[in-house]
Order: C-alpha cells, then sequence, then structure tokens
C-alpha cells in the first residue's frame, strides 16, 4: 500500500478533495494527481488491459506509459497521473472494453 | 471554438532546458511561449517544487532538488507566456496555414484543441524512464523508481509494507536516500551493475573524480549502503504474482531468492523522449555506450530541420546542470537567427556557456558506462512482456525476426508492438535490441519506429473542433460531380 | 559484381499488385525477379484501410473487382493465408437526400446493368444494422459480400508465396534506369544489374516515373491519403460504412481499434518518401464522423499516418500491355483504391504475359487514354473510396 507522510495528511485534512472511486467516496488532498489519489487510497490497479484482461495500475507517473487509464466522469482513456483531482469527480475503473451504450 | 495565434519561438517543455531558454530568449527581446504537460513549471527534477508539502523538510528531498527553485521562480516571473498542462499532439510545417515561415503547433488543454504559429521551435522534452523488461514488470505493484520520486516530491506519498528497489545508477540510490529521511523502510535494494564494472572503467576515472557529481554522489551511495540492505551484482529479476506483486526473485551469483514483496521500484537508467523530435523529422542516432536513441544536434541544438532546436535531455542524457546551459545555447542560437544578436555577439555569450556545460559534463562517460543497463535486462527472452500496451512478449518478438521480419516498422504491422498509446515509449529500445540480437547486426542497422503525429493522443471530439480551412474543403480525392 | 542477373520477368514494385504478379508468375514457372525500393508493402499496399470492396466501383472496374472478389473468397488457398479478410459487407449511406438521388441512380444503372451484387437499404434497415449511427440516415447501398482485410498482412503472404513459389524478391533495390537490350530489358538498380525478357511496372506512386523511360507520359499525381486510429471500443459496428456526399471510410476492426480513412489528402514529398498529415483537414474527417456516429465524440485517437499512392484524374488505373514497347505491362495508379483488385491484378497479369491476352475486359484502362494529349479524360468518378 501506499501511504502519505505527515505533511500531505495534514493538508489533505485542512482542504480534502471528495473524490467518488468505483462508487466508494474518497477524501484527496488539494494538488493530487487523480492516480496519486488512487494510490493513496489503497489502490493498486486501476484498469483491466483491453487484449488480456489482466490488470494494471499506474506505472511512471509522468504521463508517457499509459497504464494509469481510468474513466473520469464518463471519459474513457484519461490519464490518471496527468488529470489533478477535483473535487466531486467521479473515477471508475476502466474495463478492457466495456459495451457501449446506443 | 479554437483559438489560434502566433509568437516568434515556442519552446516544448518547462523542465531546466526550457525554462533557463525561455529566460535567456526573452532577456532577447524575443516573443516567447512556452508549453508543458504539468500544471507547474520544473520538469521532472524539480516537479512539484513550487507545491510541494515537504517544503518545511527541506532535507528530506536534499539541497540539489531546492537548488532549482530560483530557476523556477525566475522562469514563472519572466515574460514568455506559459501554457501549462498543454498537451502538444502535432508541429506541422508543410501543411502550416503560415508554411513556410511558421510552424503550426497543436494543442491541447482541458480537451480543447487550440493551434499556435512559431517562427522557431525549441524541443525540450526531456527525458522518461527506460524499459526494464523483466517477467512481472509489469504487476500492479511495480512502478518506475521516477514514479516513486514524483509521488514523494509532489504529493509526499510513499510506499509502506515490503518494499525492494531494484536496478542501476544514481536516480535508485537517489530515491533510496530520500526515503531514509523521510523515515521510508527499504527491505532490499538490487543492484543490477555488474561485478569488476568498476575496476574495468580505470581510463574513466579520473575524469569521474573531478566531476562535480564525485564527492556527492560518493557520500550518498555511502549512505545508503549503510544502511540498506543492497545486495549486489543481481544478475537475474523477476516480479512475481497473480493480479499483482506478491513476491522478487533474483539471483546473484550462484545464489538464487525470493523474497516476499509488495512494493517494486524498477530503474535502469532515463532516456531521451524522441516521439516529438522524430516526428518532427529530427534524425536519430543510436547511442551505444547508454543503449538509447538520441536525436542527432550540435552544441547549439541545430537539427537536421531548419528552425527546430533540441536542448536538455531531450538531446541527450546530461542532467539538469547541463541542460540549463544546453538551453541557453539553443536560445543564443536562436536570438542570433532572428536577428536579435550577430554572430560574434552569440559567440561570447557561448563562450562562458561552453564552459559551464565542460564542468558540468565531465566525468559523464565514466558514469554513463557504469550505469548502462546490463544486457540481460535490455534483450529479454520468453514470455517477458516487451510491448506493455498490447501486451507482446520477448518470444514473439524474437520468432517474427526468425521468419523474416528484418525491422521495428514491419514488427509493428506484424505483432502491433508498438501501435499502443505510449507510442513505443516503453517498448521501442527493446525491440531494436531484440532484432539486433536475432539478426546480429548493430542497433544503428535495425533502426527506429516510424513516429507520427499526434505524439500523444486527443479525441476526435477535440480534433472536430479544430477550425476549417478553405484547402480542407476541397482535399478529397475527387471532386464530387453528380453521375 | 559486375554480372548481370538474368530473370524471365522483372517486376518493379513491391506492393500489392507487385507481389500478386510475382505469385501468379512464379506459379505458373517463370523465373521471377521483383525489385522493392524500401521494403515489401512500405507504402499504400501496407497501409490502406483494407477496404476488400465491390461496391460502387467504377464501372470499368466492376467485372474486374467481382472476378477478384472470388479469389478473395478462396484467399486462404492462394497465399495460406486468411489475411485477416472478414466478410462484413460495406455499405454507402445516404446521409440528405441528395446522397439519396446518387445511390438509387447507382443501383438503378447496376441492375440495368444485371449487376446484383448492390442492394439497396432502407432507413430501418440501416438502423436495425448499426444501431450507433444517427437516426438522420436516409437508408443506404450495400454489398453484403464486401470486407476488409489486413493490409500489411495480405501483401507479405503473396509474397511468401511468390517466394515459395521461387519468385526472386530484393528489397531496398532502387531501379535507376532501363534500356532496351534485345527484344528483352536491362535494369540498373542501386543493387545490381538486371535482365529480362519481360518486364512489368508495378511502382505505385513512382511509376510514371519508369513509364516515362519509355515515352509513356502520364498525368499521375502522387498522393497521401490520411488514416487515423483508434484505442480499442467496445463493439458497436460490423459493417465498413462509407459516406456518400462527403468521403468516409469507417470500421471497427475485430482487435475493436475504429480505422477513420477517407480520401482527404496528406502533404506529400514521394521523393523523400515522406508526408506530412494535415490536421485541419483532418479535423473535417473529425467532424464527419462525430456527425454520422455522435458516441464517436470520445473516441481517442491514438495514430496517424498516410501512405504514398498513385492517383489517375480519371479516378481508375493502368492495366495492360505498353502502348510504345513490346515486353511492358503496366498495373499501377489505383487511386486509393486498388487493394481489394491485388489478386485479380496478378492474374490479368500473368495471362497477358503468358498467353497474350485476358478475358477480363482491360480496354479502359489502356496506357494509351492518355497518349493523345496532355489533358485528363473527362468524368470524374462521383465515389470517393
Amino acid at each position: 500500500m501506499f501511504k502519505r507522510l505527515p505533511e500531505s495528511e495534514a493538508q489533505l485534512n485542512a482542504h480534502p478533495v471528495a473524490l467518488k472511486v468505483n462508487g466508494m467516496e474518497v477524501f484527496c488532498r488539494e494538488g493530487d494527481s487523480v492516480a496519486a489519489a488512487l494510490f493513496a487510497a489503497g489502490l493498486l490497479d486501476c484498469r483491466d488491459t483491453p487484449v488480456k484482461g489482466v490488470p494494471r495500475g499506474p506505472f511512471c507517473m509522468m504521463g508517457v506509459c499509459f497504464d494509469c487509464l481510468v474513466e473520469i466522469n464518463g471519459m474513457p482513456n484519461q490519464q490518471g497521473c496527468m488529470v489533478l483531482a477535483k473535487p466531486g469527480m467521479n473515477i471508475e475503473r476502466q474495463l478492457g472494453a466495456r459495451e457501449v451504450q446506443t | 471554438m479554437s483559438q489560434v495565434s502566433n509568437c516568434e519561438v515556442a519552446i516544448i517543455g518547462a523542465g531546466p532546458a526550457g525554462m533557463a531558454a525561455a529566460l535567456a530568449l526573452t532577456e532577447y527581446g524575443l516573443d516567447v511561449v512556452v508549453f508543458d504537460e504539468n500544471p507547474a513549471a520544473g520538469g521532472q527534477i524539480y516537479r512539484g517544487i513550487t507545491s510541494s508539502p515537504l517544503r518545511d523538510r527541506p532535507q528530506i528531498l536534499g539541497k540539489d532538488y531546492w537548488a532549482g527553485e530560483p530557476l523556477v521562480k525566475k522562469f514563472q516571473a519572466c515574460d514568455a507566456q506559459k501554457i501549462h498542462e498543454a498537451i502538444v499532439w502535432a508541429v506541422s510545417q508543410q501543411t502550416s496555414d503560415f508554411a513556410p515561415s511558421h510552424f503550426e503547433i497543436g494543442y491541447s488543454v482541458n480537451a480543447e484543441a487550440r493551434l499556435l504559429h512559431a517562427r522557431h521551435v525549441l524541443v525540450a522534452t526531456g527525458a522518461h524512464e527506460r524499459p526494464f523488461p523483466i517477467r512481472g514488470w509489469t504487476l500492479p505493484g511495480v512502478i518506475t523508481g521516477g514514479a516513486a520520486q514524483t509521488l514523494l516530491k509532489s504529493n509526499a506519498i510513499v510506499p509502506s509494507d515490503r518494499i525492494v528497489l531494484a536496478g542501476c545508477g544514481p536516480l535508485l540510490y537517489l530515491i533510496a536516500w530520500q526515503y531514509l529521511n523521510s523515515g521510508v523502510k527499504i527491505d532490499m535494494l538490487l543492484d543490477t551493475t555488474p561485478k569488476g564494472r568498476v575496476l574495468s572503467l580505470w581510463p574513466y576515472l579520473l575524469d569521474f573524480v573531478r566531476s562535480p557529481y564525485f564527492l556527492k554522489g560518493l557520500n550518498l551511495v555511502r549512505e545508503v549502503n549503510s544502511k540498506v540492505n543492497v545486495v549486489k551484482h543481481v544478475s537475474e529479476l523477476a516480479a512475481n504474482g497473480v493480479d499483482a506483486l506478491e513476491s522478487i526473485t533474483f539471483k546473484t551469483g550462484n545464489q538464487e531468492r525470493t523474497v516476499e514483496a509488495d512494493h517494486l521500484l524498477l530503474h535502469q537508467g532515463v532516456m531521451p523522449n524522441i516521439n516529438l523530435a522524430q516526428a518532427l523529422g529530427i534524425t536519430l542516432n543510436w547511442n551505444d555506450v547508454i543503449k538509447c536513441w538520441e536525436p542527432v544536434a550540435d552544441i547549439w541544438g541545430n537539427t537536421n530541420v531548419e528552425r527546430v532546436h533540441i536542448a536538455g535531455d531531450a538531446a541527450g542524457i546530461a542532467g539538469a546542470w547541463a541542460a540549463e546551459s544546453r538551453g541557453r545555447l539553443a536560445a543564443t542560437d536562436i536570438a542570433f537567427q532572428l536577428g536579435k544578436l550577430t554572430e560574434q555577439q552569440r559567440d561570447t555569450v557561448a563562450v562562458k556557456l561552453r564552459h559551464d556545460y565542460v564542468a558540468v559534463t565531465r566525468g559523464r562517460e565514466f558514469f554513463d558506462r557504469l550505469f548502462q543497463p546490463p544486457v540481460q535486462f535490455r534483450r529479454p527472452t520468453g514470455d517477458t512482456v516487451v510491448c506493455r500496451c498490447e501486451e507482446i512478449t520477448a518470444s514473439q518478438v524474437r520468432e517474427t525476426v526468425k521468419i523474416g521480419c528484418t525491422g521495428p516498422n514491419q514488427m509493428k504491422s506484424f505483432l502491433r508492438c508498438g501501435m499502443g498509446p505510449c507510442q513505443g515509449r516503453f517498448c521501442a529500445v527493446t525491440v531494436t535490441e531484440l532484432i539486433a540480437d536475432e539478426r546480429n547486426v548493430p542497433e544503428q542497422d535495425v533502426g527506429h519506429y516510424r513516429l507520427r503525429f499526434p505524439t500523444k493522443p486527443l479525441t476526435l471530439g477535440e480534433l472536430a473542433a479544430l477550425p476549417q480551412t478553405e484547402d480542407s474543403i476541397k482535399a478529397v480525392v475527387r471532386l464530387k460531380k453528380p453521375v | 559484381m559486375n554480372g548481370i542477373t538474368h530473370a524471365d520477368v522483372i517486376i518493379i514494385g513491391g506492393g500489392i499488385h507487385g507481389s500478386s504478379a510475382a505469385l501468379q508468375l512464379a506459379k505458373a514457372g517463370k523465373r521471377v525477379l521483383l525489385l522493392e525500393k524500401n521494403y515489401v508493402a512500405r507504402h499504400a499496399s501496407g497501409v490502406n484501410a483494407g477496404g476488400v470492396r465491390t461496391l460502387t466501383r467504377h464501372m470499368a472496374e466492376v467485372p474486374l473487382s467481382l472476378a477478384s472478389q472470388h479469389m478473395w473468397a478462396n484467399i486462404q488457398e492462394h497465399v495460406d493465408d486468411d489475411c485477416g479478410f472478414e466478410v462484413t459487407g460495406q455499405i454507402r449511406v445516404a446521409e440528405n437526400e441528395s446522397d439519396e438521388k446518387i445511390l438509387s441512380d447507382r443501383f438503378t444503372m447496376m441492375q440495368s446493368n444485371g449487376y446484383i451484387h448492390e442492394e439497396w437499404v432502407d432507413a430501418v434497415g440501416v438502423r436495425d444494422m448499426i444501431p450507433s449511427i444517427t437516426p438522420n440516415i436516409l437508408g443506404g447501398l450495400i454489398a453484403r459480400s464486401d470486407g476488409a482485410a489486413d493490409p500489411y498482412r495480405t501483401t507479405t503472404a503473396f509474397r511468401l508465396k511468390a517466394q515459395q513459389y521461387g519468385a526472386d524478391i530484393r528489397e531496398g533495390v532502387t531501379v535507376k534506369t532501363v534500356v532496351r537490350q534485345g527484344q528483352g530489358w536491362l535494369v540498373d538498380t542501386t543493387g545490381g544489374r538486371f535482365g529480362s525478357e519481360v518486364l512489368v511496372n508495378c511502382a505505385g506512386a513512382w511509376a510514371d516515373q519508369i513509364s516515362a523511360q519509355f515515352g509513356e507520359i502520364v498525368p499521375l499525381k502522387p498522393i497521401a491519403p490520411m488514416m487515423l486510429v483508434t484505442s480499442r471500443m467496445p463493439h458497436f459496428l460490423s459493417l465498413v460504412v462509407l459516406g456518400t456526399g462527403r468521403a468516409l471510410s469507417f470500421k471497427q476492426r475485430t482487435n475493436g481499434t475504429v480505422l477513420i480513412g477517407g480520401g482527404r489528402l496528406a502533404w506529400v514529398d514521394r521523393d523523400r518518401d515522406i508526408t506530412e498529415l494535415d490536421f485541419r483537414t483532418l479535423a473535417d474527417s473529425a467532424r464527419t464522423v462525430c456527425d454520422l456516429f455522435p458516441h464517436m465524440r470520445n473516441a481517442s485517437v491514438n495514430r496517424g499516418w498516410a501512405g504514398i499512392e498513385a492517383s489517375m484524374p480519371d479516378g481508375i488505373p493502368v492495366i495492360g500491355a505498353s502502348n510504345t514497347e513490346q515486353n511492358l505491362f503496366h498495373a499501377f495508379g489505383f487511386s486509393a483504391h486498388g487493394f481489394q483488385l491485388g489478386p485479380i491484378v496478378g492474374k490479368i497479369l500473368s495471362e497477358l504475359i503468358i498467353t497474350g491476352s485476358t478475358n477480363l475486359p482491360i480496354e479502359p484502362f489502356n496506357i494509351s487514354r492518355f497518349a493523345a494529349s496532355s489533358q485528363a479524360p473527362a468524368g470524374a468518378y462521383p465515389f470517393a473510396t
């Protein structure tokens, strides 16, 4: 698991940002990327791959590996490490290739 | 609706090279726009410096990190227009509305695509981790050393439970040292530097001893060695687990061991982020010492593409101080090319910059050779994943060479490796090396994926919102006429 | 080595047509030498949309296309590879009344010529087949036996099979000059000198440079049609969808990625083998796609590219014997729709070379149509790729 150092924890407590992650309420710090927020909330993986359906999580944290893809507010293929977590964001696991609603 | 605007120099990347160049160019009175993907400047090395939660305990990240702050502050205050959270996905020359005098840069901010025209472009896109293809490197629980650093610097988030660091190179020891400073317990550091390598590099040692990194590095390594269980000369490495990392198997000498672990931090060096450079048409050369592709540029950062310069780690790995020098050198040459300086003025300014550059790169020959990733971690076998995006294995790539595929572009067409969103950033060098291995030819001859724009993905909706032009309406294969 | 390597037939160009000709000729026992300046399937043949289409072809192409389609149905036997060919059907849709009229006129014309492979589908029928298409579609023209294949894999399969029959394929070899030698040819290249009795020009976007060496000037224009591909998406489409009034070629592959083409052009420099995508024009493609398939707004475009192809002003290729020289044959200028014709063109060339004639009506493709003047023949064809 990942944990916050005291400074990070203190900043979170002072100005918490409320997110929904896979339906659950999660708090993070202002300035956390979505990927960092997910790690700190205890999730190591955030998607299943489209080819073999295996779990993956953020790997490089700088926007070049594309393993941190999640669905944010209904938009798929968002790089969690490149998006700042904002209040009210709805973050969902990206599942290989889910059925489209028409 | 999209906006299009103009500037004289567009800099892509606000790391040390980009920032130093922006400062110099604005000093010369030029109109500059700087693009950066992150919310604040600093690149990777000074990531999060303006907002790090660890400001009040500067000893955790260390003096070298915080020493970057004045540069960032000066950059923030300078006249360059900064566009943050900007993803540049194309730089057009021929199809630019203002070709040939201006490039057209396509970029997106918050899912809105825009265009900017610039007379001159400076590529300062830095570097990223090189691939470390071992069995299980795609498992959740495995991240890069750089990722760990970002989490620490930007968020003050650290791994807990059982932590193993593995690989080679100064960054690995740096993160270990920073973890020690923040009270993180590291279970093991597996150093893959081969036995006898230091001794074999004695011809380069004198230069390294004179380098600014020498004492600094030595102290850091000594401290880590004394406080962390460092296992040297690790020759084999694998991460095990089903849906997440569970244990790590490694071999050192004749001994094989398996240890349980929750986190594995992998690092064996960084390489230039070449995608934008190559898509722009900049020639690449294989650097056989650090085993990666490098854009070809002179000391000014001139490339084979007119009015495109390149600086910093994007041009070749040399660290943050060298990046600043190269950034300033590029800016000085650009200012000369744009008529703000005479050649003599340019050359005069360059004297000190070149001197600085030589001073900060002294000892690199030793460095680069010492930390060259060992061959077994560059040329994997079996079911080790090579292309993470498309989940292609080493044996698939090797088999495909055996049936007649001679280059990475054909390999792409056969197997789809390199066709995922990372566009080869984490597989290109491995694929080049595997083909070289199977064919027994030099990597330079094997070549590289043909990279194109868009160098970062964008949605159809973003693309659809770009403004139309007259030509785009006419540009179909045939004009429509009634039958 | 200063010697000359001899063959019965030299083929210039390792795209689908060159490879297909190599296969048919080698199979018939000829010593075949194929000279390719980059690598087989490097250009248009390796990077096109892979459309295996008989639908709305130029009337002159219809008989060839239908004959080629028979070969596609048995492609596994021909080249020991299924080439990724899937029969999904191809449909051209009508977005408005003008489109509807174009398609219905076409349908009438096909019927009156005795062709039954193109069927009209009404608005309800289209929406049944393609639930995610905009409800504004008025109908479409479908060819149910059409589909798509993997272009690189297909061309490579033809090449490998040709090699199995003994064809000699040389890559990285650029033709410099071709001169007459007796009844045959002497070809000077960057990889040595080659001699043969028969020469076949399948040099794609560079074929006019070859034909010009024999006084056959053709108004060939190098073009680079652009393609975009998305990341994998949940399955929503099994047919290939084409536009009528505006250019679109749209398909979802089995792996879930969506391929967007249609003929919009990149900037091209054929001498340096480079293209540059025109993003303003691609924006137009994006708008077309989003109008027809609204959910595609969120699709992530992963890559773009443009292959170098040859375009002829009347939109149909040059196929057949040279007008000026004996033992010289041409097959080029496929104007962004040559892939499906690959199998049959190889067969036609082989028949022409071995027996002197072919049963298929190739007169409209004769290179002589360009001989009279530098003006393009009249009658631009209304359907884009």
